[in-house]
């Protein structure tokens, strides 16, 4: 037996379904069975990371370890001290893990990620969020059974979304009323119909049936023009942006669906973001939680701390300085590629110049028109800068230029 | 109370330059796009200095920060 990808396969659901069905009687009848719910977390977990030759599923037992020794140590000395250098070294050894993995590649040395497994990076950000929520004494305490659970949401485990530990928290200790669990099913059966329409229709559309073939395209023009652009290049940049949104949309439905059949109201990972008006309006709305994790535990602490410090003056300078470091990390977290890295810079770009023209629209209020048409443009261009962008992640330059 | 309002729209004005902040106490700031993140991070360090007060960004839920009263509220809770 191998390892199954949450959510890929049909045997996932029906193991996931019977799983469920004792919590989901338990939920109706207004208990919590935590009992259970452990076990049915360890089942999952065995599913997912120890078929196969266990390497993975080991990982994630030290990484747990790890992440929660570290934790623990931590919240025992911030109840004595509160030390800037110490919190920042607890910050650091908690991403160490997810370093090496990231890293990994570049050094083609198999051996340094000892860590590797599916979904440490989400696993990270929950235990990063953590640590700095313990700092700002906004969370207290915490016992390892919640710690644990947590982390070990399997609904979210590999690919999020991700949720924060408070809101969690508030969902599990209590057991919904029969009403608000007869709205949580309702939701659930909905996401849960609209993800596969998401990944195994439209997605496998675009990304399994149609993706392929226009690769192909792309690569027979390789020679026809500098740099090899072309309509099917376009074409390309499209198709793949399309199955990007729906696989992912699809799959973060999946995590909801399931949260929710299980009484946790996980938070939505993405809003029409083919809709966004401005670059800054589609990272409100697309893949969510992360953005606002990076948004809420680097860009505002950053800001904060430069602004505090009076580092800089100019409050144009501190943003855009923010946003490249912003958009590094989260380029650099993808991985140690060139497309990731130019990816995050596009980005940084995009919304340095969105807000230069937000600063110029605001000078020049009466002179702007703005009407239905105006708006149909700003969706229009933010779609294809989007798209654009989507193009250089996907890694095809690099296949066309390099390979 | 009053005053630390006048003294809170005095700051949003400052922080977003706009002189119709603050006309409506409940005007959700967040959502209509008075306040995005940098400008938040800017009001909140004035908070600080200027009512000598600690607000931890992890603290910072937004919506118990997302109009003028409610800043009001928290900052006297905080004080």
């Amino acid at each position: 037996m191998n390892n199954i990808t949450p959510y890929s396969s049909p045997h996932y659901f029906i193991y996931l379904l019977l799983l469920l069905l004792p919590i989901m009687i338990g939920l109706w009848f207004g208990k919590r069975f935590k009992f259970y719910d452990f076990i049915a977390t360890v089942v999952i977990l065995i599913i997912t990371f120890f078929g196969g030759n266990m390497s993975q599923g080991l990982s994630l037992i030290f990484y747990i370890l790890y992440e929660m020794l570290l934790v623990f140590v931590y919240l025992s000395y911030r109840r004595k001290k509160n030390n800037f250098w110490v919190f920042t070294s607890f910050v650091v050894l908690a991403i160490i893990p997810l370093v090496f993995v990231k890293l990994d590649p570049l050094l083609k040395n198999a051996t340094i990620s000892l860590f590797g497994f599916m979904g440490i990076s989400y696993l990270t950000f929950k235990a990063v969020e953590i640590i700095m929520e313990i700092r700002d004494g906004a969370i207290k305490d915490i016992k390892p059974y919640e710690f644990l659970r947590f982390l070990l949401f399997f609904p979210t485990i590999s690919s999020g979304p991700i949720d924060r530990f408070r809101r969690f928290q508030k969902d599990v200790v209590k057991v919904p009323t029969r009403d608000e669990y007869v709205e949580l099913l309702h939701s659930g059966v909905n996401k849960l119909m609209q993800g596969l329409l998401y990944k195994f229709i439209i997605g496998y559309f675009f990304g399994t049936l149609l993706l392929p073939k226009v690769q192909i395209l792309v690569m027979s023009y390789r020679d026809q023009a500098p740099l090899g652009i072309s309509w099917a290049l376009v074409a390309y940049m499209y198709v793949y942006s399309m199955y990007l949104f729906f696989d992912f949309a699809g799959y973060s439905l999946f995590a909801v669906s399931i949260s929710n059949f299980m009484g946790v109201k996980t938070p939505m990972n993405f809003r029409a973001p083919f809709k966004s008006h401005n670059i800054k309006d589609f990272w409100n709305r697309w893949h969510i939680t992360l953005s606002f994790w990076f948004r809420d535990f680097i860009y505002m602490r950053l800001m904060f701390t430069v602004i505090k410090h009076k580092w800089m003056k100019n409050r144009v300078t501190i943003a855009n300085f923010g946003y490249i470091t912003l958009f590094l990390i989260m380029g650099f977290w993808h991985g140690e590629t060139w497309y990731y890295i130019v990816y995050g810079i596009f980005h940084a770009c995009a919304m340095i110049t969105n807000d230069a023209w937000l600063r110029f629209k605001k000078k020049h209020r009466k002179k702007i028109p703005s009407n239905k048409f105006t708006e149909a443009f700003a969706i229009f261009l933010t779609f294809n800068v989007v798209c654009f962008s989507f193009l250089i992640f996907s890694g095809i330059l690099n296949t066309l230029w390099f390979s | 109370m009053d005053e630390i309002k006048n003294k809170i729209v005095g700051i949003l004005k400052d922080v977003t330059g706009l002189d119709n902040v603050g006309q409506d106490a409940d005007q959700d700031l967040f959502k209509d796009g008075v306040l995005d993140s940098m400008a938040t991070v800017e009001v909140l360090v004035t908070l600080q200095d200027d009512f000598g007060i600690q607000v931890p960004v992890s603290e910072f839920d937004r919506s118990q920060w997302s109009t003028v009263n409610k800043i009001a509220q928290r900052v006297q809770e905080l004080e």
